[in-house]
């Protein structure tokens, strides 16, 4: 229903896809290109015992691998350094995912398939262990965004948190006409709030020690117990609103962490990983 | 009756105060009436410990009090030590009401009824006006109030607040932040919701609502108050509660109507025009003197020079030279000829038709805020699609419009007299054409925010961009081979229409066939399927709609809606289609540019079928972002919340990229079916937040950015002109030390903003840093574009303009 004399002119139009998609898939290609052309190589080349590390083929994929182990090792460094110029780190992001797995195809013709108790295999193990990781993380990245997003509809943390203190204080007013065992049971879920807890209750989501549920519990079976008390209801009706707004931050934490948790063995292991191959360099120059 | 004084200066905010310093400096017989119980109430009401700015800096203070750049406190302390050494006369608690008489014998009336002699009446009561007041029985009692100067002074009160504007529930936050201080705050809406605040402050009183902290009573009025109880009227009848103190929080009025009240005449109508002045600051009254802020003069340097100088006139020194007039001979020196500048002033006022009816005080401020250039002939004076808002006046010569972007050949003259640049004006968005010189030529260039002001204070300035602009545009849009004379018929019967939100130009079905043009708003276009109406495209400022009716006959095929307040030029369809007959080449050229709705319209037929679940969906999301403010953006960040994970990677670039500021709030925003917009500017195609700025500090730059530059006085007045909420007021942390550093050694709080405990404990104090505005400015002057897209590692934050984003594309994406 329009048209005329354009007056925006966006001369970079930002494309609108994911890490993975990237330009139109690019590092996909640019990595499975790698991986056939390695194992071209690996097949034609006619060499007995079949090539490996001490070979002139196998010096060359060792040393396009370690090149590569170092680069993507970078990626914690550019994803933190904030230069000028044209980048984008969704790019290097895809890049990394895809020419990290190409390591898998590179690692293991490099190897020929060679493994033994001896730090090159330990190295070989390491970065097994980082790209399984990393797989995981990548996984993570394309699934949980939009479990995370339905979770958190248009609140934030620091709403969760504030509405948790405001239902305590409102918790606390309302228990002070409470007898004594009463008041306790609503001060165990007021002065004990966990809202994220261990490792194991962020991963799992189980939060069996919750002391707010305990309360809720335990004061079920009190009103079951004991006469009609409009100041036990009204408490009623405030635990349960705790538990949801808490059930409901758990659910956020529990996907973040998923979100988060692999980096611990991702990051550390590129280290191990980083060292092990150094010695591996090392050992194979000055002690062959 | 009492002593008559020569001059009665009234209110002692910085204009007034310097007019009695000077006065009682050169022995003139004065008083100075300040309404309250202290000077200058404007600068006592700044928040505590603001620092205040003394801009422009290049002009010079000519005044007997000191002013420079300073915390409030100093300031205020300076003022009242120095008009105590000055041994001026001032009475306090003197609100004046009526000025009666004539010049030589004036009487002013104040509130209690007291009354004051005095020849001459200088006005410098600032544009604060006066709060509306409560006027229920009861209204007037002692703990009735219309301003919280300390929230945190209150403790263990019952406290209402009336009036759910963004003071009001600013005030009740404020009141309730701190439980420990047990005030029980309730806040009085007069409607259901809550519409006429701001999204943030709404959000945080609802979050506040939701914890108990703060009571809302909506379709509730305060119908009775007495000494510990208020009655509020609310819908099922009247509630009696107890109430220690009122804060009524009811807007103010401007204080025009009293101003007129004492006979002074306004430029104009409009809510932004000030009174008509003299070169000696004397209102159509004679007599009376109106300086400060009333006068136009927003800024202190500028309100303390004229108390100076307005007490000078009096005096009888007519010869004295404004304050500003090296800084205007500095602009005009480059300019051949050799004139002063009072016939520079005149020669322009006189050549440039939308200056004609300005007065010689005019002419001065205006020029303060305007550049004069000399081009030589054939000199660029701006290019196609460069960035720029401001308006062009020619004063002699004359300069040439290259239409044809493929053959500069191709021009048309625009002569003396008239202007050029308009439609940055009025749109805010790119040059159309490449101009140049003619001939050697002198050219006045008015930023859009003085071009707004002249449109504003001068009617004939206002008609006559309006007439310009219509033509232009019309021949812009229609253009090659055409000629004013062509369109001139069409013209005469063209109309300028403002359309309210969500109102219809155009309705599916109807017979009719005029031409619509979008001169400043957005469009969004609908059609009916299955009873439903589907999103189908988004018309920015500067195209048209509804040509396909006349060129090609039929009923209208879709339904064209304001996405915003818009105005529109309505073309009528009879005499344009005499135009089109004429011009067979235009039936052409409209023709070949509808060739791409049509493919969206028939697109829309053969899928309504298979997809009208996801045509609904995608209108619903179009809605959404309308509702966003995306109709009247140029360019706002969206996070796809299906790649999101959370990581803030882009809030940390961005603060990195600025001073360690971060300009966008990832997670606060609203969220539909996955599409975030996150709290960050949306570039407004007419920014708000540009409404009010007293150093004119806010700029759309080369790229389409609004930015604010350093000049920012911290006044706080765009963060709350801008509906969104995306303006914060804040200093820049400490340097922190490198990425390097703290990726070995753990120094520093590591990339992003830090946090407010690291910045406290390592704020340097004295460093010269203040609170400024600070929001987004689309990372202009930054190699690579916006720092928050390109660390985004997922692809999950991208920012967009609309036109490239609404669209039923979002069909292609949506299944891509
Ligand atoms: C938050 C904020 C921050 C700002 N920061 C800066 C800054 O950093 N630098 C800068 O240059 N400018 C700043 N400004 C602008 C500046 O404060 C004002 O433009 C300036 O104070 C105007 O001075 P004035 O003398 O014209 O009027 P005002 O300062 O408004 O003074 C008017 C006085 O008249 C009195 N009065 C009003 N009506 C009557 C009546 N009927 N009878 C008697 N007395 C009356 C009032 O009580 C008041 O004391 C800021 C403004 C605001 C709101
Ligand atoms: C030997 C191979 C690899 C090395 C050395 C390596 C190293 C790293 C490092 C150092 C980071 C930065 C973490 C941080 O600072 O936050 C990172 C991030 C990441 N890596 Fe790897 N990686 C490798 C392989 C892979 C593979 C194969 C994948 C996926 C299949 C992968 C997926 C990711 C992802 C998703 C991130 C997180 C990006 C972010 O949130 O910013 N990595 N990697
Ligand atoms: S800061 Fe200005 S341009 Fe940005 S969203 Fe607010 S009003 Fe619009
Ligand atoms: S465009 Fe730049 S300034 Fe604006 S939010 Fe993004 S990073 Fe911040
Ligand atoms: S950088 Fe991207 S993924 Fe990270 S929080 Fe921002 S939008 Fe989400």
């Amino acid at each position: 229903m329009a048209g005329g004399v354009r007056q925006v002119d966006r001369s970079d139009v930002r494309k609108h896809e994911g890490f993975l998609r990237d330009g139109n898939f690019r590092w996909l290609w640019i990595a499975l290109a790698l991986c056939a052309v390695s194992i071209a190589g690996y097949l034609m080349i006619d060499a007995e015992p079949r090539p490996r590390g001490g070979t002139m083929y196998g010096y060359t994929l060792g040393t396009i691998g370690a090149l590569l182990i170092v680069w993507l090792a970078l990626f914690g460094i550019r994803k933190r350094a904030i230069t000028t110029g044209v980048y984008s780190l969704k790019a290097w992001l895809s890049a990394h995912v895809y020419l990290g797995l190409s390591l898998l195809v590179i690692g293991t013709l490099h190897a020929g398939f060679h493994f033994g108790w001896n730090v090159h295999t330990l190295a070989y193990a390491l970065m097994v262990l980082v790209i399984v990781s990393g797989m995981f993380g990548a996984a993570a990245y394309a699934v949980l965004p939009e479990r995370l997003s339905a979770n958190r509809g248009e609140t934030t943390q620091r709403q969760w948190l504030e509405t948790i203190r405001s239902l305590d204080s409102q918790l606390r007013d309302a228990a002070q006409p409470l007898d004594r065992a009463e008041a306790d049971l609503v001060r165990l879920s007021t002065e004990q709030t966990d809202i994220g807890g261990s490792l194991w209750s962020r991963l799992t989501g189980d939060y069996s020690g919750c002391k707010t549920r305990r309360a809720v519990e335990e004061l079920a079976r009190t009103r079951r117990s004991g006469p009609a008390n409009p100041s036990l209801d009204q408490i009623d009706s405030l635990l349960k609103r705790k538990q949801e707004t808490l059930a409901q931050a758990r659910r956020h934490i529990r996907i973040k962490t998923i979100l988060e948790v692999w980096l611990y063995v991702h990051v550390p292991v590129t280290f191990a990983l980083l060292a092990a191959l150094t010695a591996h360099i090392v050992s194979v120059f000055f002690y062959w | 009756m009492g002593e008559k004084y020569r001059i009665a200066i009234v209110g002692s905010g910085p204009a007034g105060l310097s007019a009695a310093a000077h006065a009682a400096s050169i022995g003139v017989s004065h008083i100075l009436l300040e309404k309250t119980d202290h000077l200058s109430d404007t600068i006592f009401r700044y928040q505590r410990g603001k620092y205040v700015m003394a801009t422009p800096a290049q002009l010079v203070l000519r005044a007997d009090l000191n002013f420079d750049a300073g915390y409030r406190e100093n300031i205020l302390e300076t003022w009242n030590g120095g008009i105590a050494e000055a041994k001026a006369t001032v009475r306090y608690n003197a609100d004046v009401k009526s000025i009666a008489g004539e010049k030589g014998d004036f009487t002013l009336t104040l509130t209690n009824g007291d009354t004051v002699q005095a020849e001459t009446v200088v006005l410098a009561i600032g544009l604060q006006g006066n709060p509306n007041l409560m006027r229920c029985p009861g209204g007037d009692l002692p703990h009735v109030q219309y301003q919280l100067d300390d929230p945190t002074a209150y403790i263990d009160e019952h406290i209402f607040i009336i009036g759910a504007g963004d003071a009001g529930i600013e005030n009740a936050l404020g009141l309730a932040a701190d439980p420990a201080q047990a005030n029980v705050v309730s806040i009085v809406n007069r409607s259901a919701d809550f519409s006429r605040a701001k999204d943030a402050n709404v959000s945080n009183l609802m979050n506040a609502r939701d914890a108990g902290r703060v009571s809302t009573y909506t379709e509730a009025s305060p119908s009775k108050v007495e000494p510990g109880f208020i009655t509020l009227e609310v819908p099922d009848g009247e509630l009696r509660l107890k109430c220690d103190r009122i804060i009524a929080r009811l807007g103010a009025s401007a204080p025009r109507k009293q101003v007129e009240s004492f006979g002074i005449e306004f430029t104009s109508a409009n809510n932004d025009a000030c009174p008509k002045l003299s070169p000696t600051f004397e209102t159509t009254k004679e007599g009376i003197y109106v300086i400060g802020a009333l006068a136009g003069y927003p800024l202190i340097k500028h309100c303390m020079n004229q108390g100076h100088d307005v007490v000078e006139f009096i005096n009888g020194n007519l010869t004295l030279a404004p304050a500003d007039e090296p800084i205007l001979a500095k602009k005009l020196a480059e300019l051949p000829g050799g004139r002063s500048v009072a016939d520079w002033l005149e020669l322009l006022r006189e050549k440039v038709e939308i200056l004609n009816g300005l007065s010689p005080l005019q002419m001065r401020e205006f020029l303060m805020g305007a550049e004069v250039h000399f081009y030589r002939a054939n000199q660029v004076i701006f290019e196609r699609h460069a960035i720029g808002s401001s308006l062009f006046g020619v004063a002699s010569g004359s300069v040439k419009v290259e239409i044809n972007p493929a053959n500069p050949a191709i021009t048309v003259p625009i002569g003396a007299g008239s202007i050029f640049g308009e439609v940055g004006l009025i749109s805010g968005r790119r040059r159309g054409a490449t101009i140049r010189a003619a001939e050697d030529c002198i050219a006045v260039e008015i930023p859009r925010t003085a071009a707004l002001k002249l449109m504003a204070t001068s009617k004939e300035a206002r008609d006559t961009v309006h007439r310009i602009t219509t033509e232009r545009t019309v021949l812009q849009i229609f253009g090659s081979g055409l000629s004013a004379a062509d369109v001139a018929g069409v013209l005469a019967k063209a109309e300028v229409k403002e359309v309210k939100p969500g109102e219809a130009i155009i309705k599916e079905g109807d017979e009719s066939y005029d031409i619509f043009i979008v001169r400043r708003g957005s469009m969004v276009v609908e059609r009916e399927i299955a009873g439903k109406p589907v999103f189908l495209n988004y018309i920015p400022a500067g195209q048209w709609a509804g040509e396909m009716a006349l060129v090609e006959g039929g009923r209208r095929s879709a339904t064209v809606r304001a996405a915003i307040r818009s105005d529109v030029i309505k073309l009528d369809g009879d005499t344009f289609r005499l135009l089109l007959n004429r011009k067979p080449e235009l039936v052409a050229r409209l023709r070949s540019d509808m060739s791409a709705r049509r493919r969206i319209g028939e697109f829309i037929d053969k899928e309504k079928d298979n997809f009208s679940g996801v045509l609904d969906y995608y209108t619903s999301v179009a809605k959404f972002l309308v509702d966003q403010g995306v109709g009247e953006a140029t360019d706002v960040l969206l996070i796809d919340e299906k790649l999101c994970v959370g990581c803030d990677n882009c809030e940390k670039a961005c603060a990195d990229a600025h001073d360690g500021l971060s300009r966008l709030d990832r997670e606060a925003g609203r969220t539909y079916a996955h599409l975030h917009v996150p709290t960050s500017c949306r570039h407004c195609e007419h920014p708000h937040c540009m409404t009010d700025c007293p150093p004119n500090a806010i700029h759309r730059g080369p790229d389409g950015e609004v930015f604010i530059d350093n000049t920012c006085i911290g006044c706080g007045n765009c963060q709350r002109f801008c509906p969104y909420g995306v303006i914060r007021m804040d200093k820049p942390p400490p340097k922190k030390p490198g990425l390097v550093p703290w990726l070995l050694f753990g120094m520093g709080p590591g990339p992003g903003e830090p946090d407010k405990a690291w910045k406290e404990a390592n704020a340097k104090h004295g460093d010269g840093s203040h609170k400024q505005a600070i929001k987004c400015d689309m990372c202009s002057g930054i190699k690579g574009g916006p720092a928050c897209v390109r660390a985004c590692p997922t692809g999950a934050a991208i920012r967009v303009s609309p036109e490239n984003f609404l669209s039923v594309a979002l069909l292609d994406r949506g299944r891509g």
